[in-house]
């Protein structure tokens, strides 16, 4: 069968910008868009630059952008792509920075990874709990499969707009040591990750989650991060009043009162409420926004959804 | 068609206009609708966020709701449908979830059986009524008006518990779109986030995107916007002032909730439609298509 593939190129001493050019090849059945890349380097294009090494998806070194979205080369075949997508494009990865064709710059990537200290400060051994371990094992096995292939980093929504969030790749990675029995600095773990660039960063987009080639799952790790803060008692960010203030809401109302859940969010930080302040007045003149103090009753149901509530929480049962 | 509407909270809260559009259009539809007046909050992920189990336990309560009514239940919200779909495919296959999930809810006599299905106004519009049909309603074809998708993330992500459209080549907004006479117009945000969740206390990531992907459709020659969740809706249109000096460049890009869209091309009024609730004005887009806001 033979195909076009749209790949773009770009060679800094020569080119002012990157451009997109035509490749045609026969490929077959199961032919991967890194095998046609490599036959392209081989006989149409020495040229053509990208990266790879294993050709298994273990070495995560071949990453790309293949038609718009983050995928290893290797696993991608051309047909099923196809017949998806109607045409095949490759370009570079996302929000690194492009050194050459289908070739960027991970040192921004492992940068983000070592600031989360990617190694285990370990508890002397007699005080590690050994039955914990085969459980917390299996919670964060799956944060061990990453490849550091960095697709989860070029698909982040947030990333892409401030360089300063770590990123789903390298959270993930520090839930893997909060979640570890043998670990010793889970408290200073979780404080580090509480400011700017931490995990209050995340959008919850799942574009991390859709991406990724080994099933990490980074958000989901990444809301793992936040549970255990919020249990660990570091509740007065405003990522953490969010959770914690949406819930009692909906245990006191049943539905969101969305007059009201800034407030309760913001609290007395008379910047934010200052901040907050001007559009309230606006949506509260186009009629968007109810006044946030008037007593609205709660869903007919709201016994119900109480008891759901103190039976998942039975403390809150006397005062909710 | 009968089902039982989820309205979600931002549609009788922040954003009353995509209720009485949806009911507007919903009966010219043909889609007879029965208000769950007693279901709470999906917990739009948040829940889910210090505990799970309550999350799915509170969408079970409301599944069986709609089990009582025999019915299916249609949401209008994108972060609704992510939600409660995920939660309602869960609960069908993970063994052992159903009943661990009952339990809960068993003192309060209440149990879901597993036999309602979730889907979003926009899914049964294209996947149930066809555009065809959507085109022989429309009155007042929209094709002056350049249109922009904006999907964000619940309606596609994650999708292997969703699995209407394909999330790396969506189709049914633009579906939508041209079935209404209007021109659909590609752009890389059209799947991205528009930043709500992180509106309150991260604002200028939040603004960052909204800036971002509007640039990004305005770029293309967009008129407008038009998204299946408020919550999208309301962090667009309400930030965009802000994204504006942001990125320091007019937008002015009115965005509309579908069945506000879906309204305009079968000749409801602006009134009717609510757009006078928007922060940004759609007077450019109602002019274009010579109608008086």
């Amino acid at each position: 069968m033979r195909v076009t593939l749209h790949i773009q190129k770009y060679n800094p001493e020569i080119d002012s910008k990157p451009h997109e050019e035509p490749y045609r090849l026969d490929v077959g059945r199961g032919t991967t868009v890194l095998e046609a890349l490599m036959r392209l380097k081989n006989d149409a294009d020495g040229t053509l630059t990208f990266r790879y090494a294993c050709r298994s998806a273990i070495c995560g070194s071949c990453a790309m952008e293949i038609n718009g979205t983050e995928k290893l080369a290797c696993k991608t075949q051309i047909r099923p792509e196809l017949e998806r997508h109607g045409e095949i494009r490759i370009g570079p990865l996302k929000n690194l920075p492009l050194i050459k064709d289908l070739v960027v710059a991970m040192q921004p990537f492992w940068e983000k990874v070592q600031s989360i200290r990617p190694w285990l400060e370990p508890l002397p051994h007699e005080q590690v709990d050994a039955a914990r371990m085969r459980d917390a094992y299996k919670a964060f096995n799956n944060v061990e499969a990453c490849i550091m292939c960095g697709a989860c980093v070029a698909a982040c929504t947030v990333y892409e707009v401030e360089k300063g969030f770590a990123g789903p790749a390298a959270l993930a990675k520090a839930y893997r040591f909060v979640a570890d029995p043998r670990e010793a600095a889970v408290t200073e773990r979780l404080d580090r990750l509480q400011g700017d660039g931490g995990i209050w960063d995340c959008t919850r987009c799942n574009y991390c989650v859709e991406v990724c080639p080994k099933d990490v799952k980074p958000m989901e790790a990444i809301i793992l991060l936040r549970r255990a803060s919020i249990e660990s008692g570091l509740t007065e960010t405003l990522g953490s009043r969010h959770i914690t203030r949406f819930v009692d809401i909906i245990r006191h109302e049943g539905r969101l009162n969305e007059g009201l859940m800034p407030m309760k969010v913001i609290g007395f930080r008379i910047k934010d409420l200052l901040r907050i302040l001007p559009l309230g007045i606006k949506m509260f003149l186009k009629g968007k926004v109810p006044f946030p103090f008037k007593l609205r009753p709660a869903i007919p149901g709201i016994k119900q959804v109480r008891a759901i509530f103190a039976a998942r929480n039975p403390e809150k049962k006397k005062t909710g | 068609m009968k089902y039982a509407l989820y309205t979600g909270c931002a549609a009788k809260g922040a954003c009353p206009e995509l209720y009485q559009s949806t009911m507007l259009v919903a009966k010219r539809l043909g889609i007879e609708v029965v208000e769950m007046l007693n279901a709470a909050c999906c917990g739009a992920g948040v829940i889910t966020e210090v505990d799970p189990d309550l999350a799915l336990a509170i969408n079970a309560r409301t599944f069986a709701q709609a089990e009582a009514l025999g019915l299916n239940i249609m949401t209008i919200c994108g972060t609704c449908q992510g939600v409660m779909g995920m939660a309602n495919h869960r609960l069908k296959t993970e063994e052992g979830l159903l009943d661990r999930i009952n339990a809960l809810l068993k003192p309060e006599g209440v149990k879901y059986n597993g036999r309602v299905e979730v889907k979003h106004l926009l899914w049964i519009i294209v996947g149930e009524i066809g555009v065809e049909t959507l085109q022989r309603y429309v009155t007042r074809p929209l094709s002056n008006l350049r249109i922009a998708p904006f999907y964000g993330c619940y309606i596609l992500r994650p999708s292997k518990y969703l699995g209407f459209d394909d999330p790396e080549n969506p189709v049914s907004l633009e579906k939508v779109i041209s079935a209404l006479s209007a021109h659909p117009v590609d752009y890389e945000g059209k799947t991205k986030c528009c930043g709500f969740p992180l509106v309150l206390e991260k604002e200028p990531i939040a603004i960052g995107m909204v800036g971002a992907n509007l640039k990004e459709a305005k770029d293309e020659g967009a008129d407008a916007l038009v998204t299946p969740c408020p919550l999208c809706h309301m962090n667009l249109d309400i930030y965009q002032e802000r994204a504006e000096k942001k990125i320091g460049e007019k937008l002015a890009l009115p965005i509309f909730h579908l069945p506000q869209l879906i309204g305009l091309a079968m000749g409801f009024t602006p009134k009717q439609l609510g757009l006078s609730r928007h922060l940004v004005s759609t007077e450019t887009v109602v002019e274009k298509i010579q109608l008086k806001v």
